[in-house]
């Protein structure tokens, strides 16, 4: 009896935790005293200035980063199976980085990086490299930043659907056959990853569709800076972006259990 | 004989080779910028190497920020691993599946959910003119002090805690809580001498984690509590974004470097954590 009563309790405290803000925010937004019902706050949203714009950027920052973050770590991952398993402390190390260098600090040394850079390069070729990679439409910095933060996911899904296949015998059977390395790639190794690089690859769209740090502190619009920008003093368009962008990170992770259940 | 060992060894190069664009962009986007801040930490104004920089963090303003910033994340750390623990055996023990799915589901879409929006939707709730504010007559000011930014860091942290320890408290054999009690074993018992034990390192993981992600959080704190809350991170911003004494750049670095310290000592605790508890989720 008494293991129903904690059990009742503990739920019961939780669903006041998390339920009662969600539930407000909400209200908050489609009631108002002088109007009443309304969903004009998330009409506001479309039509803000920057709204297109910004989610572009975001969007276009998310699909570089998930290439990327796969061209990287898969050949990688596939070496450490077929040869060389002294690289697996080596990627284990670098995995970790993220965890240990908060992303405050990380922008912290990025900025300062690229100030001494612009002054030390600038009689040379690689200022204008600098320049370029900093553009404001599409920041080459942020991708590789947040390559190193969306390594670390992408690793982990990638190692666990490396895991359940036979990598060593599907290359070999392949290469024998005189398949070429990209061949093996790309029509052996990765249709049988579909669930593990889905999974990577919306884990690595969640990060940039949620990152603000790195983003607001060097001074880019992408979405979630946009979303504080805009915010301002309407506090009901606020509240509707945050539910917006909680939303979104839901409509993520429902994709991807979608994504992992169809391919098994 | 040394065939087999020409072609390991042609192997492994080829195996640095397929890791070599992994490894070059890791040193130019993570190399470059933690060299940079490690030697503009020890960097003294007027230019050579010294510890000024970290001694003046180590004096007020910057180590009140400090001590704040880890005494928060450590509420957040004990609270949360013990909250997302009470949870998770809750749930897994209801024996209703659409209650499991739905809070492991509920679980990782909040412990994604941070910075600014977090704080919107606790400001509308618990803020000046909040709704529950008003309602229960509390007066301004509840939420933007250090517990209320606790109250609203255990909002990811809990979710997160159920995520760790969900597959450890899974783990827990029904067999083995049948025995202790066929021994005559109390719950308390139970859970003193066998669960407690095998649970610990996933606890002690879980509230790691914990740690890190309440240390390194900006955003939530930077839109909620403004300056109220003395916190590293909010002064590293400042620094940053001049919102200081011009000269106090390298200030920024070496509170980063702070920062970093701490989080190594504490993620030294975790990684030996992380193997011993997964010999219980095999």
């Amino acid at each position: 009896m008494a293991g129903v009563t904690w059990r009742r309790v503990t739920l019961g405290v939780a669903a006041v935790y998390f339920l009662v803000p969600l539930a407000i925010a909400v209200w908050f937004t489609v009631y108002n005293e002088s109007r009443g019902f309304s969903l004009g706050a998330y009409g506001r949203i479309v039509s803000a200035p920057g709204f297109g714009e910004s989610l572009l950027t975001s969007l276009l920052l998310g699909a570089a980063v998930i290439v990327l973050v796969l061209l990287l770590a898969l050949p990688a991952l596939l070496a450490v199976r077929l040869g060389a398993p002294g690289l697996r402390p080596v990627l284990e190390t670098i995995t970790t980085l993220p965890l240990i260098v908060p992303p405050i600090t990380y922008v912290v040394g990025i900025a300062n990086a690229l100030r001494g850079g612009t002054d030390a390069l600038a009689a040379t070729p690689f200022w204008q490299t600098l320049i370029s990679i900093q553009d404001e439409d599409f920041p080459v910095v942020l991708v590789l930043a947040y390559v190193m933060l969306a390594l670390p996911f992408a690793y982990r899904s990638l190692d666990t659907g490396l895991r359940a296949i036979d990598v060593r015998t599907l290359v070999e059977a392949a290469r024998n056959l005189g398949a070429s390395w990209p061949y093996v790639l790309f029509r052996v190794i990765l249709p049988n990853l579909r669930s593990s690089v889905a999974s990577a690859g919306f884990l690595s769209l969640a990060l940039v569709m949620g990152e603000y740090t790195i983003a607001a502190l060097m001074g880019y619009r992408t979405f979630p800076v946009w979303i504080v920008t805009i915010s301002g003093n309407d506090g009901q368009l606020s509240v509707a972006l945050s539910v917006l962008s909680l939303g979104l990170i839901w409509l993520l992770l429902l994709t991807l259990s979608g994504a992992g259940r169809k391919a098994k | 004989m040394t065939g087999p060992v020409r072609s390991r060894r042609r192997g492994g190069g080829a195996g640095w080779l397929a890791a070599a664009p992994l490894l070059a962009v890791t040193l130019i986007a993570f190399g470059i910028p933690v060299v940079v801040l490690v030697v503009g930490a020890f960097t003294v104004k007027t230019g050579g190497l010294g510890f000024d920089n970290l001694s003046a963090t180590m004096r007020e303003p910057y180590i009140g920020a400090l001590w704040s910033s880890v005494k928060l994340s450590a509420v957040v750390a004990v609270a949360g691993a013990i909250l997302g623990a009470f949870l998770a055996q809750a749930v897994l023990t209801s024996r209703s599946g659409l209650l499991r799915e739905a809070v492991l589901t509920a679980s990782g879409v909040l412990s994604n959910f941070g910075g600014v929006p977090l704080a919107f939707i606790w400001i509308a709730t618990l803020g000046n003119s909040g709704v529950v504010t008003a309602a229960l007559g509390l007066g301004p000011g509840a939420l933007y002090n250090f517990w209320g930014l606790a109250l609203v860091y255990l909002y990811f942290s809990v979710p997160l805690m159920v995520l760790v320890i969900a597959p450890a408290l899974d783990g827990l054999k029904p067999q083995w809580r049948e025995a202790a009690q066929n021994n005559g074993a109390s719950t308390w018992q139970f859970w003193r001498m066998v669960g407690i034990p095998v649970l610990g390192p996933s606890l002690l993981g879980g509230g790691v984690l914990l740690f890190g992600g309440a240390f390194a959080a900006y955003a939530t704190a930077a839109a909620m509590v403004g300056a109220s809350v003395p916190l590293v991170t909010l002064q590293i911003a400042d620094a940053l974004t001049g919102n200081v004494l011009i000269g106090y750049e390298n200030i920024a670095l070496a509170l980063s470097l702070d920062m970093i310290v701490i989080a190594l000592l504490v993620m030294a605790v975790y990684l030996p954590l992380q193997k011993r508890s997964s010999r219980w989720l095999a």
